[in-house]
């Protein structure tokens, strides 16, 4: 850097207004989580209170309006849908790297990458109009009605599939060249260099970026509303429409009052914290080594 | 290489120590801080050109406070909002809460109008009530569907899981998707209460929220039955989506039945003051009941009052 000599140990005054602002900005983002925290958890007062933690749980199903609150239907819902999701997009997120980073003719690999990165800028609400009139219709021939646990997962893993892509492109092309010379100088082979090498080298960046996509896909909600059926119970099988937390808390929330409302914050909050829990995760897989 | 720093050294000023050129194979940070910093001030002056552009409120600004059911509440924003383009000296206010709070709001004067999304009741009839639209809802099914038409009971069976083929209302021999509305919604209080329903007694195979995307669903399952808006129904079914409306109770439905008061599934969209209505709020319920709102009752696909 130009100036590096100059300021090592202190930024230079001239980078004093930009440092200001430059805290101006994290401090906001900063303040702008625990703000919405801290408004869930208000806003979830009222049902915590009312109607307490332990019928979330034990109420025999969730009729809001006529006072049963149980949300482990959706939640199961959202872990299904998203687990689901994972179990497609995360071979073939990794597939589609390795192809593209060391099996295609470098233009193909380019026009690949271009690809996959229009994939990751398609609004969801595309996805769910998709699902909506020809995913959905499709499994509708297989077995009625259509709309449900397998077509979320399927939209799911489409959407989440260039986050898991992109980032284990990323991860693998920061491999440091000595690695990949050392085991070419093995003599190892293509495959031999990438499961022995490369992938391991990798790993805690293409897990952060699955974990990236887990949350991605716990968080989406207009697709899965589109596709998923929306009906709340725990499926039977893939066949069987379900309903997320996020899909319920878009459904009902412009219509809800009192405890209701309440309720779905009170849910938001669960996902909240979940969304938390795994991104505390990630950042503790990435402390790990790497090679960025 | 100097001359894409300086001018953020002069806005910094720091123009007087010279720039090391000994190391120069890093522009792209530079220009970068540069582009980042430009892009601050912009922010900066944009934030502070809307703030500075905010008119202060005016002390001789009249409130028009309405609340209530949340059916009513987009349409009466939507003409509040067309209303104070008029009458600039007047804020119209819309909170949602329920027909009856809307009803018990305009009695206790906690609102200047009450919304209501049904008829007042024989223990309200000492306020004043305005109705402004109409709403009905039409049972849907697929146009390849050959079923012509269901009795109140059987599409009460088929609601509540007792009907569950085709064949047994005269239909082709598959299952019947129950499409039912997420909880909350005012078309789904309608129908219930209609049809004498508990909602915990629906066995539906598809929830869904908004009118579009019942009409989306049934269109895409040949097998479905739904309810929507009749005004978004009829819309969609106009301009080749394939679905069809089912009459109720020997009646058409069509916007036209609903607004001749012969269709049964149907309910008045009203304001609801407490007393006979003066000054500005009479201006409001005019103007919420005039021609010059209609196409704003038809963009939420209520039915206007007829002429």
């Amino acid at each position: 850097m130009n100036w590096s000599k100059l300021n090592t140990l202190f930024p230079s005054r001239a980078d004093q207004p930009l440092l200001w602002l430059l805290r101006l900005c994290a401090l906001t983002a900063a303040t702008v989580v625990l703000l919405i925290l801290t408004f869930l958890v208000i806003e979830s007062r009222p049902a915590l209170r009312d109607v307490g933690i332990a019928r979330f749980f034990g109420d025999r199903s969730w009729h809001p309006t006529e006072g049963e609150y149980n949300f482990m239907p959706m939640l199961s819902g959202t872990v299904y849908c998203s687990l689901g999701a994972l179990l497609l997009a995360v071979p073939s997120g990794i597939a589609a790297a390795l192809f593209s980073r060391w099996y295609a003719p470098a233009s193909v690999a380019g026009l690949f990458r271009r690809l996959i990165e229009l994939l990751a800028g398609i609004p969801s609400v595309v996805y769910g109009l998709w699902g909506l009139t020809t995913l959905a219709p499709l499994i509708g021939r297989l077995h009625a009605p259509g709309t449900s646990l397998l077509a979320g997962i399927l939209i799911l893993a489409l959407m989440i599939l260039p986050t898991i892509a992109l980032t284990a492109d990323a991860a693998l092309a920061a491999v440091p060249q000595a690695y990949l010379r050392g085991a070419a100088a093995l003599g190892l082979s293509r495959w031999g260099m990438i499961s022995g090498v490369a992938l391991p080298a990798t790993r805690s960046g293409i897990a952060t970026g699955i974990l990236l996509a887990a949350a991605r896909a716990m968080g989406e909600t207009m697709a899965v509303l589109m596709v998923c059926g929306n009906v709340v119970q725990y499926p039977d099988s893939l066949f069987d429409p379900v309903r997320t937390l996020t899909a319920n808390i878009a459904l009902e929330m412009a219509y809800a009052m009192g405890d209701h409302r309440a309720a779905l914050f009170v849910s938001g909050l669960a996902l909240m914290l979940l969304m938390l829990a795994m991104v505390g995760a990630a950042g503790l897989l990435s402390r790990g080594r790497r090679y960025a | 290489m100097q001359s894409s720093i300086s001018p953020l050294q002069r806005m910094a000023g720091r123009t007087k120590q010279p720039l090391n050129r000994m190391h120069g194979t890093c522009e792209g940070v530079p220009v970068t801080k540069k582009l980042i910093f430009i892009v601050f001030l912009l922010l900066a002056a944009w934030l502070s050109w809307t703030l500075w552009s905010t008119p202060p409120a005016s002390s001789t600004t009249r409130k028009l406070v309405l609340t209530g059911s949340s059916t009513v509440a987009p349409l009466a924003a939507e003409i509040g909002r067309r209303f104070e383009t008029l009458h600039p000296d007047v804020r119209v206010d819309v909170q949602t809460g329920g027909s009856s709070r809307g009803v018990n709001d305009a009695r206790a004067g906690l609102a200047d109008i009450g919304m209501a999304s049904r008829a007042l009741k024989t223990s309200e009839e000492d306020l004043y009530s305005f109705t402004i639209a109409l709403d009905g809802i039409s049972i849907i099914v697929n146009r390849s569907n050959p079923a012509a038409a269901l009795s109140r009971q059987q599409i009460i069976e088929i609601y509540t899981g007792a009907i569950t083929n085709w064949r047994e209302v005269g239909g082709r021999d598959a299952p019947i998707t129950v499409v039912n509305k997420a909880e909350g919604h005012s078309t789904l209080e309608l129908f219930l209460h209609h049809f004498g329903l508990q909602n915990r007694a629906v066995k539906p195979q598809v929830i869904i929220g908004d009118n579009q995307q019942g009409i989306k669903t049934v269109a895409g399952n040949p097998n479905a039955i739904g309810y929507v808006s009749i005004g978004s129904a009829e819309y969609e079914a106009g301009h080749g989506t394939p679905i069809k409306l089912l009459p109720l109770e020997g009646v058409q439905a069509s916007v036209e039945n609903v607004r001749n008061g012969s269709f049964p599934l149907a309910r008045p969209l009203n304001l609801v003051t407490q007393s006979e209505p003066a000054g500005i709020v009479r201006d409001f319920i005019e103007f919420a009941r005039s021609e010059q709102v209609r196409e704003l009752v038809e963009a939420q696909y209520f039915v206007p009052l007829a002429r």
